[in-house]
């Protein structure tokens, strides 16, 4: 179980990580989203002891990283940013390297053979490291983070530079860690945290902008009521008629694909399917509908509704406690 | 510290370090044997280890100049501080890769002395207490690289800075010995390598001369483990 209470790290007068307080549970697997410097990879470093924490505590299944660093971190199975392969040895020496130096006590050779059959890189056990494929690299990174079956994992952006297959098989592979182990993964693409965490945590600016389940949040995202349909014919006079249906809160044409034909976007209040009356519409003027989709919502557009809609206005230290006290 | 011992270790040898370092070590060792030595048809072996001080000032730092520096800069660093060992454990794995592949190289001078023992008698007190003197000193040497390691992440920097740092140690007599008599001139002499080493070499055999090189080593090792401390916590 992992507890985090009130974290913080200034850099001179930078916050890096701005006051975070959450709690894993044993066999959950929590999902830090955010976009690049919004401090996930400061709070899995401070996790895990690599840098201390300017105020607040980590504990680690009870264990304080900085009161009892040793203890806490032989809990731990780190995967960093950029994973810390020695590049000189074989992949089979340097897990036999990692697991010494965690003093693993586990039958050796067999320990590294489920490790290695777990990640799939038993077929380069005997290659040069710096002689792998980005794949395989992050997959040792793995592999060295599951040496000594530790019950925490912590897992920063595990499947980048991995091919769609790879990043399928990692998945599965963290979902299965997830069962019998606490997993805490960072990741700027949200399908993947929502496929793989039972809950989610977005980091921005070193803050939380939100913290809930995946299935909460997904609801509360959902692109059910934004659509993109691609329509033949006049475009002012789409948009006119679009416009008109009722519940909707804009439409606007975007770019041309094809030669006179245009894509238009649509959003509609939420709670109102508007898929029907487009239809009718386009049917009533004979404009003939060429696709339809509905728009998946970027992370961005998550975090514009996250930071400012749904009342929880990041800026004002009000809503911050009062956001701080919903989650205790 | 095993761990980290074994994998410095292997590192030495894939990375070719260590080949080098030997070969070039030994290459010195061999000229200066055959100098004072064979041509000067003696047996006393101490003008060949007098040489080597200087040859230690310019190798060591190529044994010590990756120690910490390719940890930071290809970021293996971050999987060493995250596991759990200790800072000296780590600190100490390292310096004593170094002071092993070191000695390695120290191995050389006691075949020279059975050679020299089928010809003639060798005083194997004085081979021994040599060889002992430029152990120490290496060790003394080698945390002083492992500290400089520890600062930077350029292997380049980290060799000059050594070699301009253990040239300092060196250089010392000669500032001490143009300064006029007097209190620096006094500790600067208390702190030369280079007299202590000497004196060594001459058969003086000097128990504080000893405990100086290994608290010089062990006062740098902190250093360095301070250097982590600090980096964490900054």
């Amino acid at each position: 179980m992992i507890e985090v209470r009130n974290l913080t790290k200034h850099y001179g007068d930078k916050h890096a990580v701005n006051d975070i307080s959450f709690t894993v549970e044993d066999g959950e697997i929590l999902g830090f989203l955010g976009p690049n410097g919004a401090g996930k990879s400061t709070t899995m470093n401070m996790l895990t002891g690599y840098i201390s924490s300017t105020s607040g505590q980590a504990l680690i299944n009870g264990v304080d990283i900085l009161e009892d660093p040793i203890k806490a971190k032989s809990y731990i199975g780190y995967l960093p940013e950029l994973p810390p392969l020695y590049m000189d040895m074989t992949v089979k020496g340097y897990l036999q390297y990692i697991y010494d130096l965690k003093k693993c006590k586990l039958p050796r050779r067999a320990h590294l053979n489920e490790v290695m059959t777990l990640t799939k890189i038993g077929d380069v056990q005997n290659r040069i490291i710096k002689h792998l494929s980005k794949g395989y690299k992050q997959r040792v990174g793995v592999a060295q983070a599951l040496i000594g079956n530790p019950p925490v994992l912590i897992l920063d952006e595990p499947t980048v530079g991995l091919d769609p297959q790879q990043i399928l098989d990692i998945r599965s592979l963290i979902k299965k860690l997830g069962k019998n182990h606490t997993v805490i993964l960072s990741s700027h693409i949200l399908s993947e945290i929502q496929a793989v965490c039972d809950r989610i945590i977005i980091i921005n600016h070193g803050i939380i902008a939100a913290h809930d389940t995946t299935e909460n949040l997904s609801r509360s995202i959902s692109a059910d009521h934004r659509l993109i349909a691609r329509i033949e014919g006049p475009r002012e006079e789409i948009i006119k008629a679009l416009r008109n249906i009722p519940g909707i809160k804009y439409c606007r044409a975007d770019m041309q694909r094809e030669p006179g034909i245009y894509e238009y976007e649509l959003e509609a209040e939420p709670g109102n399917d508007i898929r029907r009356d487009l239809f009718a519409i386009v049917r009533d003027n004979n404009w003939p509908l060429l696709a339809m989709r509905s728009a998946e919502m970027t992370l961005e557009d998550m975090f514009l509704k996250i930071t400012m809609g749904e009342g929880l206005v990041i800026e004002n230290p009000n809503d911050k406690a009062e956001q701080k006290g919903e989650q205790a | 510290m095993g761990a980290i011992f074994r994998r410095e270790i292997g590192a030495y040898f894939t990375s070719s370090i260590a080949y080098i370092f030997l070969a070039v070590f030994w290459a010195f060792f061999g000229y200066f044997f055959f100098e004072t030595c064979l041509v000067s048809a003696t047996t006393d072996m101490s003008g060949m280890f007098q040489s080597m001080f200087l040859i230690c000032v310019i190798l060591i730092p190529i044994l010590t100049m990756r120690l910490f520096s390719e940890e930071k800069k290809q970021k293996t660093e971050q999987g060493l501080l995250t596991a759990p060992v200790s800072l000296g454990e780590i600190v100490f794995g390292k310096f004593f890769a170094a002071l092993a592949l070191y000695t390695i190289g120290l191995v050389m001078p006691f075949f020279y002395a059975l050679i020299l023992s089928k010809y003639g008698v060798v005083e194997w007190g004085i081979v021994f207490s040599n060889f002992l003197a430029l152990f120490l000193m290496g060790a003394a040497f080698i945390s002083i690289g492992e500290l400089i390691s520890a600062l930077t992440e350029n292997q380049i920097a980290a060799a000059v800075m050594t070699f301009i740092s253990l040239m300092l140690l060196y250089l010392i007599d000669v500032i001490a010995s143009n300064l006029n008599e007097g209190i620096l001139q006094t500790v600067l002499n208390r702190l030369s390598f280079f007299r202590k080493y000497m004196a060594i070499t001459c058969g003086l055999f000097n128990v504080s001369t000893i405990i100086f090189y290994i608290s010089f080593a062990v006062v740098f090792n902190y250093l360095t483990i301070r250097v982590f401390e600090r980096r964490r916590w900054s």
